[in-house]
This record gives structure tokens, C-alpha cells and sequence, in this order.
């Protein structure tokens, strides 16, 4: 019987093991599908990562290397090469892998941290044909920064967020033409020193408010047809621009990849498409917490290491002091101008000093104010310079102002100053 | 007259510089606008990440960085440089690969150990 | 020298090599595309009909009720996936319901079993998700679902097993006849035969005219289909029908044997290879399957894609020896219900060649039957025991379907052996879920290479010319900043 088992050995799962530990957990256990520690960090090999968190910029194999290191350390175990296949409510885990063969393990706490995976073509219904030659811009980083090999020669973008962006300068940098970055929304969502750095440097045109309206070629993508988009994001005929490349990349969005928590019967939350969770993380399971990309996208993976130590903190307490029950329980919703909250839901006794809601505004705003109301009652306000939906935004909320909230459900809004 | 979007915070301000006076920066919102227009325009510099080929690794290629930003017009030269280099496994994080990369001062060092 | 060439592995193809393959025949399967089951075989609606809809007397109703009766027991034997559910013609408007009776009025004549007129309150009860205009519906309990590749790939793998010949990137571009013999030309050779078999789908047209005189007129008929995700695949039980009226054809809405959702086709005529997916043609699939279904989600599309059909300008399936040239016997115009009636097609050239006196005796030693391993079909024990036994099932490579390092391998190594990622992924699953092989093409890749022996550069995605990489990294190129 293990004290707690991570599915999943990424950033999320590998701060939550450290946090874990030093909590005083020592049964620990990670679960990791790849041949390596480090999840998807492992092959984003640019920098960025750690500002927050360290103060420098880290490349993505650097920033899980110091993880790594840390539990290096400890006495967490790590199954490598596993695939978890399932997590039944009462905590058993069921996983296979070549060495150790199909296993059902038990553990008084399980943390799911199974991250992302990325929207398809299927998804998005490009019209035209099927060639070879579309990938997702995850699966092209795979390809160029593991295994070595670039995708293709001339490449359109679709998709100007940061995993687009970062591969239009490395797809340049090892040869191919990218020739041009098209994107849906009359914004771009990556950071400002992506469109500088990515685009910019390397002269690649960014085409806001279009899409790719038409795939051609037989075996083989030839022609992508672009056009622009109205209000509506419906495509406007007679604008169409024709592309000959041989690669389309497709930078169109995460979906947290929660297989396993559905059928563990957790309540999910529709608007993140991951678990609806409590202050520190716990799912509606008692017992089962997640965490990471799987519970909500996240931008900086510093902020995905917070995430995680807040559950390794819970998990530990879990199994080591088991569940306090009672006490009044907020619900947090989403209210006008927000797409989401995590935590949905907050137990007061739970709560030392504050609780951190992280959210995402469904449009720009400028000059503006974070406002959580309880009914009429304001009962928190926190002004912006700017909010927008490609950063993700953290707000704390003191405890002793949520105890004075005369209702038991809050919303989340934006309201432009 | 340079257009320039300052990229230390998401803030983006968009940063006038002045060529003909002494590269004077306007529309930062703050003193490291000032600095990195400035630089921007004069000598702008890039960190150069990418990969190497690796022998006996776990994987083909083993990622790498210049431990400090190069000029970026030699950009292109280090990543010519990179293609000549291959490793052998084991390589540890930090590494030295090529020391002054294309004269530029800095040095290659490995992201990971392999 | 053969006595029979099949030109054309799709499901046709495949069912007349598998029939034939239980007699004393060297038979060769020519399949011009670098994998079997390449044209509308992979790209139908995977339906197994009840018999109905073809007009009675004709051979495709006949063919059709006899054919789905054989696909079960083949099914059956050759651990292919298919589901007996049940389909229903729904009437959604009064126009409807006279040509409800008269599908039923069909299926009678057709000898289709068990079939029921259902009341309105009748049809919601047995499908809750239906939409509420529903007026009544015709039920034919004996329909089906199928995988339809894996029909073709089982029937050519056991024929394959059994001493028939496949030879693959072998499209046929010349036929000659001398002395009773025909000559076949491929890429590589000559082929010799007594008899032909067009076998050819959209092709068959092409193939018929290389030596006989025209007969039949093909009309590509291309298709669009919409492939939903997994959550949506209860919405309903059996296989949804719309009753052929003031909409055109209507469009269908079924479950899958992968407990997938399907909605289509369009009918569109087009040029042979035209398989793009048009946003006119979703747009007119989504909206007509609402009609039957109206509360599917469409942002859960898993795929999009288009096959194009043999449909032809007669009224019936051409099934017979070419009147000008003796031995040449067209399995052609097979469209829906092709995929029904193949079993049924393939026993009908048995039929001619016993006709002909010309039928020698069923081979002795027969080695029927095969078994597919399906790791995530197995029970928690059966994974133990598997993966013990044979630690290649332990490594889980498409996360999205469960599918393990044991079966890719099992693919690779088959009778008719996969070559291309689609092949294998048409062969065990791996890529057919959720993330559309995003994660584990990567992985797929380097097991055929290392199974095959190829070069990550040489690997392609489906057809001939998909390759699937560009180049090494690391080879130069110069990136202006």
C-alpha cells in the first residue's frame, strides 16, 4: 500500500512528489508513461521557463531537471515506461508496463496529473483532403527535438499561441520555410516576446482574424487556401489566399486529458474540461486530488508548480491526517467576462489565511477590476492594468473576507473600468 | 525612427527609438524598456536554443543553449556550427560543448544530462 | 500461370479470394495501392443492411440478405468486429410514412427476418435521443455494424494463409487474351490467367473496357462523414435511418463497432480520387443528421473524412462473365449494399465457375479461423496473463485506444503485413482515437522502422508519396534574421 501515487511524472507530478515528501509523506510513488521524467518539458527545448520561479529562464529540460534533482534526494519511487489504465474510487490504480506487467496498486491518496494532449484537425473540421504532411505542432516538436527530424519543408501555421509560435522559429532555425502564422482571433494569445522573437526575427507574416479554409494534395499536403474571417470567425468568400507548402502545423488548442478521472466517476467542470476541485486541489473524491494541465491550461509552468505543491501539501495531509469534514463549503462560479475558476469550490475550515483562484477572461479587457461578489455584496476587488485571455490570472481571496460572504456562491467578473 | 515591442513584461509597450538622438527610447512603461530598446536597436541579441546529435544517448539529439544571448545576426553561424557537432553519451547538464561559439564570447553548454 | 487473377483488394476483392481460397485454385490478388482495402472499403458507413431498400428480384437484394447472413458467421469465425443492433428508417414527416410501408412492403419480399412497424411512442422508447418529430419507424432487428477494413483484411489474411497470392502496388494497365490465357499487365510483369476478376471498384469501369467492350457507365459518388467522439457513441443503439424523400437520400446516424458515433454521407458525383471533404457537404451532413439526432456535439469530432463509391449507371450490381469475353467476370457497380452483399458477391464466382464445369474439388487441409488480439478487450486477469506471457502487450503506444507494443508488432508481422502508419493503424487501432495519433505516430514510426528495417525517411502515411518526414534536423539550411 503505498501513502500516494502520481499518475504522471511532468511538472505537475513531479512538484507535487517533492512537496509530498518533504511533507513527510515517504510511500511515494510516480507513474510516468515515457522512458523519462519531465513530461512534455522534456522536449520544449527553448527558454522562458522559471522566471517566476527561479528568476532566470530556463529551457524546459532544465526547468524538470531541477525536480528531477531535488527528488533524486528522496525515497519517491518512480515506474517508468507504465501506463496507468485506471483509478478506481477506492483508490486503486491499475497500470502496465513491460517489466513489471499488469499490476493493481493501492495507495490512501492518488494525484492525477496527466496534462494535455492537443486538438486535432478532426476537431476544427478543416475541410479538403488527407494527406500526410498535418501535425500538430506538439507532435512536429516531438519529431525535431527528439527524434531529430523535421516534418517538412514548407510550413503554414495555424494557430498563433505560444506552441505555434515557438515552432515557426524552430522549424526556421533547422531549415524549412515557414511562410506565414495564420490565426483565428483578430489576436494573437502567445506572448508578446514570442510574436517578436518566433515571427518577427524571421520575417513571418501573422494573419490575424483567418483561417485555413482548404487543404490540397493528394499524398502529400500541396496547397493550403486561406481566408479571412468576419465577426462571427466564418470565412469570407473572395478572400481566399493560396499557400503552396507541404506542412501545416496546427497550434489550435489543449485539451486536459482526463480519461482516467471520468471513469473514476469524478465530477468534471465543463468549462475547464478538467476536475471540479477544492481549495487544495482535492477532486470529489476524497482522497484523489489532481493537478496541472489536466486540471486547467496553464501558460507558465511556474504557476503549474504552485498548483502541484498545493496538492502534494493536501495529499500528504490527507493520508496523514485524514479528512475534516464540515464546515461551510463557497461554491465559485464563472460570471460575465470569465470563462472559468479553479478551485470551483472552497471549504472554509480548509483555508489558513487565503485561497488563490486562477481564472482566464474570455476577452481583452484594459484598464479594469476583478470583482468576486457574494449576491450584492462585493466582497473582493482587485484592480487591472490590462486582463487577457492568454495569461491566465490569480487573484487571493482572504479568508476572513470569504467568511463574511452573505451567500454561499460567488462569482468571478471582470468589469472594464 | 524605430517601432520596437518591448518584450521584458507582458506588458508590451511599444518603444520609440531614436536613431538620431543617441537612440533615445519613448513609450516605455518603465526603466528595463529603456535599456532593451536601446539594445534592441544597437545590438540586438537572441539565446540561441536548439539541439545537437548525441551518440549512445537516450535519444538522437540532446538539447543545448548558449549560456548567455549572442548577437543576433550571428544566428545563423551557430546553428551552422551546430551541425558539425555530435556527442557521446553519457553528457551531463551544463556541459561545455563549444566553447566561444563562433567568436561571439559565449559558450554552448548541454540543457540535460544524457 | 494462374486460374484466377482478382483485380482489386477492397472488401469485394477480398471476400471472392477468401471463397476461392477454400478451393484447388492458384489464385493472385492484384491491388494496384500499397495496402488492401484502400478505396471505399475504409471509407463507408460500415453498415451491415437488413435488406429492404434494394427493389425485390434484383441481385442486389438478394445478394444483400444472403450477404449479411454470411458476414455474421465469417465475422464470427475470423474475430472480426460487428454488432448486430438493428437499424430504423424514421419517418419525420406524414410524406414519410407510406414509404415506410413500402421499405417494409421490400424487405418482405427481400426475406428480411423480424421487421416491425413502430409507432411514434414505440421509436422514442427504444431511442430516447431521437428527435421529438418523429412520426413512427420501420425496425429491422437483423442489420448490423461492422468494421469494414477489418472484413476485407481477415478474408484476405486467412486467403493469403491458404495459398493465395498477393501482389500489392500491382495496378493492372493492360489486358491481352491469347489462346484462352490473359495476359495481366503490372509494374512487375506479366500476370497469366484463365480467368479475371474485376474486382475493381471505382476502377472497375476502367479495368472492364482494357479488353471488353464497354458496358456499364461507373459514376464516382463521393461521401462525407463526420466521426464523433466516444462520448457520443450512446446516443444511440442502432443504426439511424432517414426515410429517402423531399431531402434527397438523407444522411445516417450510427454507432460504431469502436463506440464511435458516425453521421453521413452526402452524394456528390465527382472524379475518381476526389476524397477532400468540402465545408458545403459537412454543413449539409450536420444539418440533416440533426434532423434524427438533434443533440449531438459536433466540437467532439474526433475526424472528418469522404470515401467515393462505385455507383453505376444500371439498376442492379454487375455480377456475370463479360458476354464478349469468356472468362472475364465483372464484380462491378458495387455500391451500398456492397459491404452487406461482399460475402454473398465473392460464393456468386463460385456459382460461375461451377456453371462452367470448371469448379475443382474444396482443398483438404483448410486452415480457417482467426484470432485478434485485443488487449483493451480483455478482462484485468487476461491483461495479466498476456502481458506475462508476452511482455510486447505490456507497452501501452496509443494511449487514446489502449492499444499495446504486442498488437502494432501483431500488425507488422500479419499475414498481410502493414507498411505504412494507417496500416497499422487500420489493422489494430493504434491512432484511430481521440488525439488522431498525435502522440503515438511518433511511436508507430519507430516500430515499423525498426520492425521493417526502413529508414524514418522512407516511412509514409498511407498511400505511395505520403512520406511522413522531411529530413534529418541538423543538415543546414539558412534561416535569415
Amino acid at each position: 500500500m503505498y501513502d500516494l501515487i502520481i499518475v504522471g511524472g511532468g511538472p505537475a507530478g513531479l512538484a507535487a512528489a517533492y512537496r509530498a515528501y518533504q511533507s513527510g509523506l515517504r510511500r511515494i510513488l510516480i507513474i510516468e508513461r515515457d522512458k523519462e521524467l519531465g513530461g512534455i518539458l522534456n522536449q520544449c527545448i527553448h527558454n522562458g521557463f522559471g522566471l517566476h520561479r527561479f528568476g532566470e529562464q530556463l529551457t524546459g529540460p532544465e526547468y524538470a531537471g531541477r525536480f528531477i534533482d531535488m527528488l533524486q534526494d528522496t525515497q519517491v519511487q518512480v515506474s517508468l515506461d507504465t501506463m496507468v489504465l485506471a483509478v478506481t474510487p477506492d483508490k486503486k490504480v491499475h497500470c502496465v508496463s513491460q517489466k513489471d506487467g499488469y499490476r493493481v496498486l493501492e495507495a490512501k491518496a492518488v494525484l492525477l496529473c496527466m496534462g494535455c494532449r492537443e486538438r486535432p484537425r478532426g476537431a476544427i473540421g478543416i475541410p479538403g483532403t488527407r494527406p500526410a504532411g498535418i501535425y500538430t505542432a506538439g507532435t512536429a516538436q516531438r519529431y525535431a527535438n527528439i527524434e531529430g527530424y523535421l516534418v517538412g519543408k514548407r510550413v503554414l501555421i495555424l494557430g498563433s499561441g505560444d506552441i505555434g509560435l515557438i515552432m515557426a522559429r524552430r522549424m526556421t532555425l533547422e531549415g524549412a520555410k515557414v511562410l506565414a502564422c495564420v490565426e483565428l482571433m483578430p489576436y494573437s494569445s502567445g506572448l508578446t516576446r514570442n510574436i517578436v522573437q518566433c515571427l518577427q526575427d524571421f520575417h513571418i507574416p501573422l494573419y490575424l482574424s483567418h483561417t485555413i479554409v482548404d487543404i490540397q494534395g493528394q499524398n502529400r499536403v500541396e496547397k493550403a487556401v486561406v481566408a479571412k474571417v468576419g465577426p462571427d470567425r466564418k470565412p469570407i468568400p473572395g478572400t481566399e489566399i493560396t499557400f503552396d507548402c507541404d506542412t501545416i502545423l496546427l497550434s489550435v488548442g489543449l485539451i486536459p486529458e482526463n480519461e482516467l478521472t471520468r471513469q473514476a466517476g469524478i465530477c468534471m467542470d465543463p468549462h475547464t474540461k478538467g476536475a471540479v476541485v477544492y481549495e487544495d486541489m482535492e477532486t470529489s473524491i476524497p482522497g484523489i486530488f489532481s493537478c496541472g494541465n489536466v486540471v486547467q491550461v496553464h501558460d507558465l509552468v511556474d504557476f503549474v508548480s504552485d498548483e502541484s505543491e498545493k496538492a502534494g501539501t493536501a495529499a500528504a495531509h490527507y493520508v496523514r491526517c485524514g479528512e475534516p469534514s464540515g464546515g461551510r463549503v463557497l461554491e465559485l462560479q464563472p460570471g460575465s467576462g470569465v470563462g472559468y475558476t479553479v478551485p470551483q469550490r472552497v471549504r472554509l475550515n480548509h483555508v489558513e489565511k487565503t485561497v488563490t483562484v486562477s481564472f482566464r477572461a474570455r476577452r481583452i479587457f484594459g484598464k479594469s477590476s476583478i470583482v468576486v461578489r457574494s449576491g450584492d455584496a462585493v466582497t473582493a476587488r482587485y484592480p487591472r492594468e490590462r486582463v487577457t485571455p492568454g495569461e491566465m490570472e490569480h487573484i487571493s481571496l482572504p479568508r476572513v473576507l470569504l467568511e463574511k460572504a452573505p451567500q454561499d456562491t460567488l462569482t468571478v467578473q471582470v468589469e472594464e473600468a | 525612427m524605430k517601432e520596437i515591442i518591448c518584450t521584458c513584461c507582458p506588458k508590451g509597450c511599444r518603444l520609440q527609438v531614436d536613431e538620431m538622438q543617441d537612440y533615445r527610447v519613448t513609450g516605455n512603461g518603465c526603466p528595463n524598456g529603456a535599456v532593451y530598446g536601446r539594445q534592441e536597436a544597437t545590438n540586438p541579441v537572441r539565446i540561441v536554443t536548439s539541439t545537437v546529435r548525441i551518440r549512445g544517448g537516450l535519444h538522437p539529439r540532446c538539447p543545448v543553449k548558449t549560456e548567455q544571448a549572442v548577437p543576433k545576426k550571428q544566428v545563423p553561424a551557430v546553428m551552422k556550427a551546430l551541425e558539425k557537432v555530435e556527442l557521446q553519451a553519457p553528457v551531463s547538464r551544463g556541459q561545455v560543448v563549444l566553447q566561444d561559439i563562433c567568436g561571439t564570447g559565449v559558450n554552448l553548454i548541454t540543457t540535460r544530462s544524457m | 500461370m494462374y486460374d484466377a487473377a482478382i483485380i482489386g483488394c477492397g472488401v469485394v476483392g477480398a471476400a471472392a479470394a477468401y471463397v476461392l481460397s477454400h478451393y484447388d485454385l492458384n489464385v493472385v490478388v492484384l491491388e494496384a495501392e500499397n495496402d488492401v482495402a484502400e478505396g471505399a472499403t475504409k471509407a463507408n458507413s460500415a453498415i451491415l443492411h437488413a435488406g429492404f431498400d434494394p427493389e425485390p428480384g434484383t441481385r442486389m437484394a438478394q445478394l444483400n440478405v444472403k450477404g449479411i447472413a454470411l458476414a455474421k458467421k465469417i465475422c464470427s469465425r475470423l474475430d472480426v468486429p460487428y454488432r448486430v443492433c438493428g437499424s430504423m428508417v424514421l419517418a419525420l414527416s406524414p410524406e414519410d410514412l407510406p414509404r415506410l410501408r413500402h421499405l417494409y412492403e421490400n424487405g418482405l419480399a427481400n426475406g428480411v427476418p423480424d421487421m416491425q412497424l413502430l409507432s411514434a411512442q414505440e421509436t422514442l422508447q427504444k431511442e430516447p435521443n431521437l428527435s421529438k418529430q418523429v412520426l413512427g419507424a420501420l425496425w429491422a432487428p437483423s442489420a448490423g455494424i461492422v468494421s469494414p477494413w477489418e472484413y476485407a483484411l481477415a478474408m484476405i489474411e486467412v486467403a493469403v494463409r491458404n495459398g493465395t497470392k498477393l501482389l500489392r502496388r500491382s495496378p493492372v494497365s493492360a489486358i491481352r487474351k491469347k489462346d484462352g490465357v490473359f495476359s495481366l499487365t503490372v509494374p512487375g510483369g506479366t500476370i497469366e490467367s484463365r480467368y479475371v476478376i474485376n474486382a475493381a471498384g471505382v476502377y472497375s469501369e476502367k479495368i472492364h473496357n482494357l479488353i471488353c467492350q464497354p458496358r456499364f457507365h461507373i459514376l464516382p459518388t463521393r461521401g462525407e462523414y463526420y466521426v464523433l467522439d466516444k462520448n457520443e457513441g450512446n446516443l444511440v443503439h442502432s443504426t439511424i435511418f432517414q426515410c429517402p424523400g423531399k431531402f434527397g437520400k438523407g444522411v445516417l446516424v450510427t454507432p460504431t463497432v469502436d463506440g464511435n458515433l458516425l453521421i453521413g454521407p452526402n452524394a456528390e458525383e465527382v472524379e475518381e480520387e476526389n476524397r477532400s471533404c468540402t465545408a458545403a457537404g459537412l454543413h449539409f451532413v450536420e444539418e440533416s443528421a440533426r434532423r434524427s439526432v438533434p443533440g449531438f456535439q459536433l466540437g467532439d469530432a474526433v475526424r472528418s473524412f469522404a470515401g467515393v463509391r462505385a455507383n453505376v449507371d444500371t439498376d442492379d450490381f454487375i455480377i456475370g462473365e463479360a458476354p464478349d469475353v469468356p472468362n472475364f467476370i465483372d464484380l462491378a457497380g458495387i455500391k451500398s449494399p456492397g459491404l452487406s452483399s461482399a460475402a454473398a458477391i465473392g460464393q456468386e464466382v463460385v456459382k460461375i465457375l461451377r456453371d462452367k464445369h470448371d469448379l475443382p474439388d474444396r482443398k483438404k487441409e483448410y486452415r480457417d479461423g482467426r484470432r485478434h488480439i485485443r488487449f483493451r478487450q480483455l478482462s484485468p486477469e487476461g491483461k495479466k496473463r498476456l502481458v506475462q506471457e508476452y511482455p510486447a502487450y505490456g507497452r501501452i503506444i496509443c494511449r487514446c485506444e489502449t492499444v499495446t507494443e504486442g498488437e502494432i508488432l501483431q500488425a507488422i508481422h500479419s499475414e498481410v503485413p502493414a507498411w505504412t502508419i494507417d496500416g497499422v493503424k487500420r489493422r489494430c487501432n493504434a491512432g484511430m482515437g481521440r488525439c488522431q495519433g498525435g502522440f503515438c505516430g511518433p511511436r508507430v514510426l519507430e516500430l515499423l522502422c525498426r520492425e521493417l528495417h526502413m529508414d524514418p525517411l522512407q516511412v509514409q502515411q498511407d498511400r505511395d508519396g505520403s512520406y511522413v518526414l522531411a529530413c534529418e534536423t541538423k543538415q543546414g539550411g539558412n534561416p535569415h534574421v
